[in-house]
């Protein structure tokens, strides 16, 4: 994991002494609200509909022990004992008091966290793949890239005025988990004649026009790829639309122009960097972040000790149960990487007592070399767990109501906060998210069921990600109703797709139902269990689907 | 409208003359980029100073030729979160090596003021923030993580001794 230098801690550290003067200064009422927005913005505060809401940024989702224990501590001493944890890999605070925010800034920078740029229109968080590092189908570790994309992006002076906001994210495996088709900028790491560099995609975003990124380099070499994104940044800064707040995301931008036309800006743009403009990061400078991220000393697993968590799941059914769907394979014989689910049914996607922190910050650093994730899907992640230490690792999590064995299955949604804490919401999230696990509560079922993601979200602003959900479900208001939108169809890995709306607007009480006949359906017509989800819709089209889903009404 | 530069506030001789109105007396003008390059010669031959004004949409290209002529170009914020300028202003200190002083003219906040420091400006027209406040601004933050158009070292050099 990326460790502060007196560099990092020193800009940090300003960053907290600056913001606590624009604090003051709006208190004190010098700052008008509209000038102190896009200042609190850039530190992650939002102005939500009950109070103020602090972001903290989790960069590319990594925490440690430490890191975990200090958020739980700030949920505890400053808001009401548990935070929410993000689509963008972050977490949220969301009653925290204006003037204590200074001091919540400082007491996370001396743990290496901060708010910096986790919202305004900006360069935002750098998110990627929750298993990086660990995942048996990665072709290197990301993160790497996106500390060195973080830091190049933190207080760039040039790009902190954006048309409006943009989100990077970076995948270096076969299977994408970190979602690059829907970010403004999309990185997939590729090595060609011994050479690593990035496949770059641009303008993909949800929001209320959801699009796809399109490809607009096979390939940049890695000692390129600052000076690249300069350059894309640069297009986007001066070119981007500013007229219309909803026409201001680069997808736009990249659609109007069409993606040959922009790429071709791009490369101008690059081309004419001179020698002197060129970033140039030093090799010493790649090797020195590439060494924090080296693998941890894994222990080896003796076969012996292998046999034991075998004879461990055959003795606990449960346990078994929970191996069978909450781990993922790793690339070191003997171990696993575990999702510590954020999803128990009858609560809220994402959230975490500062008791749960505290649990698995202990949990980590007792079997888990210490290294923590924070996964887009609202989930923590264990990246690195020898077998031998699962059973004690899952009766401790079970205990505290943290093994909901549900990774990837029909329960495991991805929920925004919808209505009961957004300002911007037309309709409630979190309960009808509820109301659809409740049906679907029982494992044996989800795991029949299969992999199935659906995706909530509670307005336009797609925060849910429902454009990318396998289902998704959409909260519009009609009249004064909160109804809800179900479309159906998309994805958002390496096979991404926007879903398609499958007809009108349902009530709140009638989405469970809705949900349990498209899942009927698709049972009566997979070809085995083998064929999910969306590859079943995808053969059958969604006719069947619809028939289905307004049969009743 | 105060005028910050060098850390000093300075008097103000330059006046902008907007759209097509004539300028009267021989005093120092900016104009604005159209208006510039439609007639640069008669600008040139001017015996008062001449600078240009840019708008958020112009483009700093087109001054190239002319760079070494103008005394002081002017960058326009017509709202402080219209972030061209930014760009412009590297463009013209970075790619294009311009010297002459480049001015934020428009909403210029003083939690801006960092930025286009950074960015590549040297005088600030502002009637939002006063001189002490600007002064501190430009020292909130020590250490910079990217190269810009201003002399700090970016943190990536500074680690491994300036390399
Ligand atoms: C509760 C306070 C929140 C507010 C006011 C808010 C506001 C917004 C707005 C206005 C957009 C649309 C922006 C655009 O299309 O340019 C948006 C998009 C988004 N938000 Fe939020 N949001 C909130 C919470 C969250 C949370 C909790 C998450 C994660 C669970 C989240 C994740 C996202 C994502 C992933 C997008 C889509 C970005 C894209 O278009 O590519 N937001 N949000
Ligand atoms: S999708 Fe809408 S309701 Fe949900 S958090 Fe985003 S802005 Fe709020």
């Amino acid at each position: 994991m990326y460790r502060y230098d007196e560099f990092d801690a020193r800009l940090v550290g300003d960053r907290v002494a600056q913001f606590r003067g624009q604090v003051a200064r709006r208190l004190s009422g010098e700052l008008k609200e509209d000038e102190f927005k896009p200042l609190r913005l850039q530190n992650g505060v939002y102005l939500q509909l009950h109070a103020y809401m602090l972001r903290v940024a989790i960069p590319y989702g990594q925490l440690d022990g430490a890191k975990l224990r200090r958020l739980a501590e700030v949920s505890r001493r400053y808001d009401r004992g548990y935070g929410h944890f993000t689509t963008r890999q972050n977490v949220q605070f969301n009653w925290v008091g204006l003037g204590d925010i200074p001091d919540i800034l400082e007491f996370l920078a001396g743990e290496g966290l901060h708010a910096i740029q986790t919202s305004g229109n900006c360069i935002r968080n750098v998110t990627s793949d929750h298993f990086a590092g660990a995942a048996a189908d990665e072709l290197m570790d990301p993160r790497p890239w996106c500390e060195i994309i973080r830091q190049w992006s933190s207080f760039h002076p040039e790009f902190a005025f954006l048309p409006r906001k943009f989100k990077i994210a970076v995948t270096a495996a076969a299977h994408d988990r970190a979602a690059i088709a829907v970010h403004d900028i999309g990185l997939r790491i590729l090595e060609r004649n011994g050479v690593v560099g990035f496949e770059v995609h641009a303008g993909g975003g949800q929001g209320r026009t959801p699009l796809l990124a399109a490809k607009i380099r096979d390939f940049v070499p890695e000692t390129d790829i600052l000076d690249y994104l300069e350059a894309v940044l640069r297009v986007y800064n001066r070119h981007g639309r500013r007229d219309n707040k909803y026409k201001a995301r680069i997808k736009i931008l990249v659609h109007e122009l069409g993606a040959e036309e922009f790429s071709r800006q791009v490369d101008a743009e690059f081309a004419a960097q001179g020698g002197h403009e060129k970033i140039a990061l030093p090799q010493a400078e790649i090797d020195r972040i590439h060494a924090y991220f080296a693998p941890p000393d894994f222990v080896p697993v003796s076969a012996e000790e292998a046999a034991l968590f075998d004879a461990a799941q055959a003795a606990d059914v449960d346990f078994a149960e929970w191996c069978g769907v909450n781990l993922h394979p790793h690339r070191q014989p003997g171990h696993a990487s575990v999702t510590v689910s954020l999803k128990p049914v009858g609560g809220a996607a994402g959230d975490a007592t500062a008791e749960q922190m505290d649990l698995v910050a202990g949990l980590a650093e007792r079997y888990a070399y210490d290294d923590i994730r924070v996964s887009h899907a609202q989930n923590l992640v264990l990246p690195h767990v020898p077998v031998v230490h699962l059973y004690a690792l899952w009766q401790a999590l079970e205990a505290a109501s943290l093994a909901t064995p549900n990774e990837s299955l029909i329960t495991d949604m991805i929920v925004c906060p919808g209505l009961d804490y957004c300002n911007l919401a037309n309709a409630r999230s979190i309960p009808v998210s509820q109301a659809v696990a409740q049906l679907f509560a029982e494992t044996k079922y989800q795991r029949e069921i299969g992999r199935l993601h659906i995706n909530i979200s509670g307005c336009i602003n797609a925060c849910g990600h429902h454009h990318v959900g396998h289902i998704g479900i959409l909260g519009v208001d009609r009249k004064g109703e909160e109804v809800y939108q179900i479309s159906l169809g998309g994805r958002a890995d390496e096979k991404a797709a926007i879903g398609g709306i499958a007809g009108p607007a349902l009530k709140a009480e009638d989405v469970p139902g809705a949900v349990k006949r498209i899942v009927d359906t698709y049972l009566s017509l997979r070809r085995g269990r083998d064929e999910i989800f969306i590859d079943t819709l995808a053969r059958t089209g969604m006719e069947p689907f619809k028939e289905a889903l307004y049969a009743a009404a | 409208m105060p005028l910050l530069k060098d850390g000093r506030e300075i008097p103000n001789d330059w006046v902008f003359v907007d759209g097509d109105a004539p300028i009267e007396g021989v005093r120092a003008v900016t104009v604005p980029l159209e208006r510039y390059l439609a007639d640069v010669a008669s600008y040139e031959g001017r015996n008062a100073p001449v600078g240009v004004r840019l708008q958020p949409e112009d483009d700093p290209d087109a001054l190239v030729p002319h760079l070494d002529r103008l005394e002081l170009i002017e960058i326009s914020f017509p709202k402080y979160t219209d972030g061209r300028g930014y760009s412009q202003a590297q463009l013209l200190r970075r790619r294009h090596l311009y010297r002459g002083e480049l001015r934020a003219v428009g909403e210029v906040l003083r939690d801006q003021i960092f930025y286009m420091n950074r960015s590549g400006f040297d005088a600030y027209e502002t009637a939002r923030a006063d001189l002490p406040s600007v002064m501190e601004a430009l020292r909130e933050f020590r250490d910079a993580y990217q190269p810009a158009a201003d002399r700090r070292v970016p943190a990536f050099r500074a680690r491994h001794g300036n390399l």
